[in-house]
């Protein structure tokens, strides 16, 4: 338990190609203790769920820049639940209107990063998610 | 997000570096040109190298182009914004499409689903551009499209409406954005491999330089890498590495170079230092004729212009305080006017979080209109010209890039630095840095990291996504296939594949295609069965 890193997949669903914040994200993370996995463009939410599932990730960090994070965010947590995965938890960053981030949290997102969140914002939420997880920070 | 950074004792600089790494100096003289000579080093505006400008009276004769970016929903709903533009001023079209449609799916591909109309129009079959641009006079408007994987079939599109609404094809001008390699680096809307991408490229280069002798085919795009994190050199460096990789290919299929490499066109970006942007521009604008003439020896002084788009970036606008992006807006707009471009946009200062509101997207007109009329820019040409350090910085930048583009070389070229995921790597790890500058303070930006204020969510209309475009756009689709002639399609989907297989140039096979109303989804399929797909490299 003691030691072990968190372990993130940073994931880019559905055809969404913005992907600077997500490599930037996942070189912070790398660069803050965790093991991070980057799945790179054009996922489907299945690929997503089976990658998590496959490299016993702790969180699915989604990053969706399209406006499209609700009805992805929606059947993503319907695939986990599927799959008895729903220890995984669930962030969602990206262009996301203030109203939103009520919305997707309803919809079982543990965290959520709208534009303007900061390195701090990021790195709090993944230190306690590394606490909790692993008793120790990132 | 980033800019120089400041070496600074209290609020005295003690030193500049600016994002390309030259340093600036408090004072330039006379010294700092010493050896510079105006022939050589500028020339006139419309005399080589260009570096005044491509024309010799430049806005004196004609403004630029005002190409604001456009579409969503449905083609109707398109249709409708792109002649509000046209009546408030804007006098070049510049297509969004939705990223179904980039990517070569359908509206009713389940893949689709929640992104039909959602950042852009969703076409689907020629009867989709016949809305888009019912009523536009497309032999007095030109239309940029911003489509890449695809531009094949919205180019073979574009022909068929034009043909459609009896408009002479010598006299359309379409600009497809056409530019796999910085899909690859920094956009993200790719289909197939590498080869296969630049041969269809090859394919609509030839195509038009015939058919279409107005047309644009490429607009090989800096903008997309340096939003992704290149700094402004790189951004200049990979754009002519990819253009070269573009150029090689068609020359390799027979054409003269001054048959078509006057018909290339980019599309590059602006935010940050003020003078390092138009220095950068002034530099790409001499280095590309020297290029052009050097390596391939063109001799049309056509073939040796650098045309571009030369935009307000979004990477240099913020969420926080949005109307301070107007401000940042009317500075891009500046220094696009101050570098010759030949046509702007300008991303509207609520770009951050949603799809430009009518009155951002005025306020982006607006902008442009003051330029024009008020501010004395279209008075002469090259104002800026014979300023020391102007001058010495456009020397400067112009070194750096050709620094960069010879480390592209080194490693093959830009197809073998982008399969390798070179160019992915380099870029990323530099928007990561730019990021933690700004963290750390390192890097200013108004309203993120100094001068917050507490604003609560702006009270903005966003662009809501209309999910009866979805309805709409199905039902057109299903309708549109139950009325054309279905073994018309199934004979030119079988032409096309052939034609594929057989590396003959695909567009006349496309247009066939597009004029019995095959979908985009139906000819994507057929070239993917052909050439596969692309695999992104790993760089992490």
């Amino acid at each position: 338990m003691n030691g072990k890193r968190l372990r993130v997949l940073v994931a880019k669903p559905g055809l969404d190609g913005h992907d600077r914040g997500a490599k930037v994200i996942a070189y912070l993370l790398k660069e803050n203790g965790a093991d991070v996995i980057y799945t790179g463009l054009h996922q489907t939410v299945d690929q997503i769920v089976a990658t998590a599932i496959q490299e016993d990730v702790d969180v699915i960090g989604l990053s969706i820049m399209t406006g499209a994070h609700l009805p992805i965010t929606q059947k993503l947590m319907e695939k986990l639940r599927q799959n008895e995965a729903t220890d995984i938890a669930v962030t969602v960053g990206g262009v996301i209107s203030h109203g939103d981030v009520a919305k997707l949290k309803d919809l079982g997102a543990k965290e959520v990063f709208p534009g303007g969140t900061t390195f701090e914002g990021i790195l709090t939420f993944f230190n306690n998610e590394a606490a909790e997880r692993k008793g120790t920070s990132l | 997000m980033s800019g120089a950074t400041y070496q600074k004792d209290g609020d005295e600089i003690k030193e500049v570096t600016l994002e390309s790494g030259i340093k600036v100096k408090p004072v330039y003289t006379p010294e700092d040109l010493k050896g510079w000579e105006y022939q050589q080093d500028l020339g006139n505006p419309g005399e080589f190298p260009y570096t005044r400008g491509i024309h010799p009276e430049m806005y004196r004769k004609r403004p630029w182009t005002i190409r604001q970016y456009a579409g969503f929903g449905t083609p109707e709903e398109t249709n409708e914004r792109f002649k509000y533009l046209i009546a408030n001023g804007q006098t070049g079209l510049n297509v969004a499409f939705d990223l179904p449609t980039q990517l070569g799916i359908d509206s009713d591909d389940p893949l689709a689903e929640g992104e039909v109309g959602r950042v852009g129009m969703a076409v689907d079959t020629l009867r989709d551009f016949e809305i888009a641009f019912a009523g536009i006079k497309l032999d007095s408007i030109g239309s940029s499209l911003t489509i890449n994987a695809v531009a094949s079939i919205a180019l073979a599109m574009y022909q068929a409406v034009a043909e459609k609404y009896g408009f002479d094809l010598k006299k359309i001008s379409a600009t497809p954005q056409n530019d796999i390699l910085k899909e690859m680096v920094g956009r993200g809307m790719w289909i197939f491999p590498v080869e296969p991408s630049i041969q269809l490229i090859g394919d609509t280069i030839e195509y038009s330089s015939k058919m279409m002798p107005k047309t644009y085919p490429v607009s090989v795009s800096g903008y997309h890498i340096r939003e992704s994190g290149a700094n402004p050199a790189q951004e200049i460096a990979y754009a002519f590495e990819i253009a070269i990789t573009y150029i090689d290919h068609v020359l390799a299929r027979g054409l003269d170079i001054d048959d078509f490499v006057g018909r290339i066109s980019f599309n590059f970006d602006i935010y940050g230092n003020f003078f390092e942007q138009i220095a950068k521009f002034r530099a790409a604008r001499r280095l590309w004729a020297r290029t052009i003439r050097e390596r391939y020896g063109a001799t049309n002084p056509r073939s040796l212009q650098f045309r571009m788009l030369a935009g307000g970036g979004g990477a240099g606008l913020t969420k926080q305080q949005p109307e301070n992006n107007i401000v940042r807006g009317a500075y891009y707009g500046l220094i696009s006017a101050l570098s010759g471009t030949q046509t702007q946009a300008l991303c509207s200062f609520d770009e951050a979080y949603t799809i430009p509101s009518e009155k951002a997207a005025l306020i982006s007109l607006m902008t442009n209109h003051i330029m024009l009329e008020e501010m004395g820019l279209r008075d002469t040409v090259d104002p800026l010209a014979g300023s020391y350090y102007v001058e010495t910085l456009t020397n400067q930048m112009e070194e750096e890039i050709k620094r960069e583009m010879a480390r592209v070389e080194q490693l093959g070229g830009m197809a073998s630095a982008v399969s390798s995921g070179y160019v992915q790597r380099e870029v990323a790890r530099q928007a990561y840095l730019q990021e933690k500058a700004i963290h750390d303070g390192k890097v200013i930006k108004v309203g993120v990291n100094k001068y917050i204020v507490d604003e609560k969510e702006p009270d903005v209309v966003l662009h809501e996504h209309d999910s009866k475009a979805l309805d709409e756009q199905v039902r057109r689709l299903k309708e549109v296939k139950r009325t054309r002639d279905n073994s018309a399609v199934a004979q030119a989907l079988r032409d096309l594949k052939s034609a594929a297989m057989g590396k003959r140039n695909v567009m006349p096979y496309l247009v066939d295609a597009v004029k019995a109303y095959t979908t985009v989804g139906e000819m994507t399929t057929v070239l993917k069965d052909v050439y596969g797909e692309y695999k992104e490299p790993s760089i992490f």
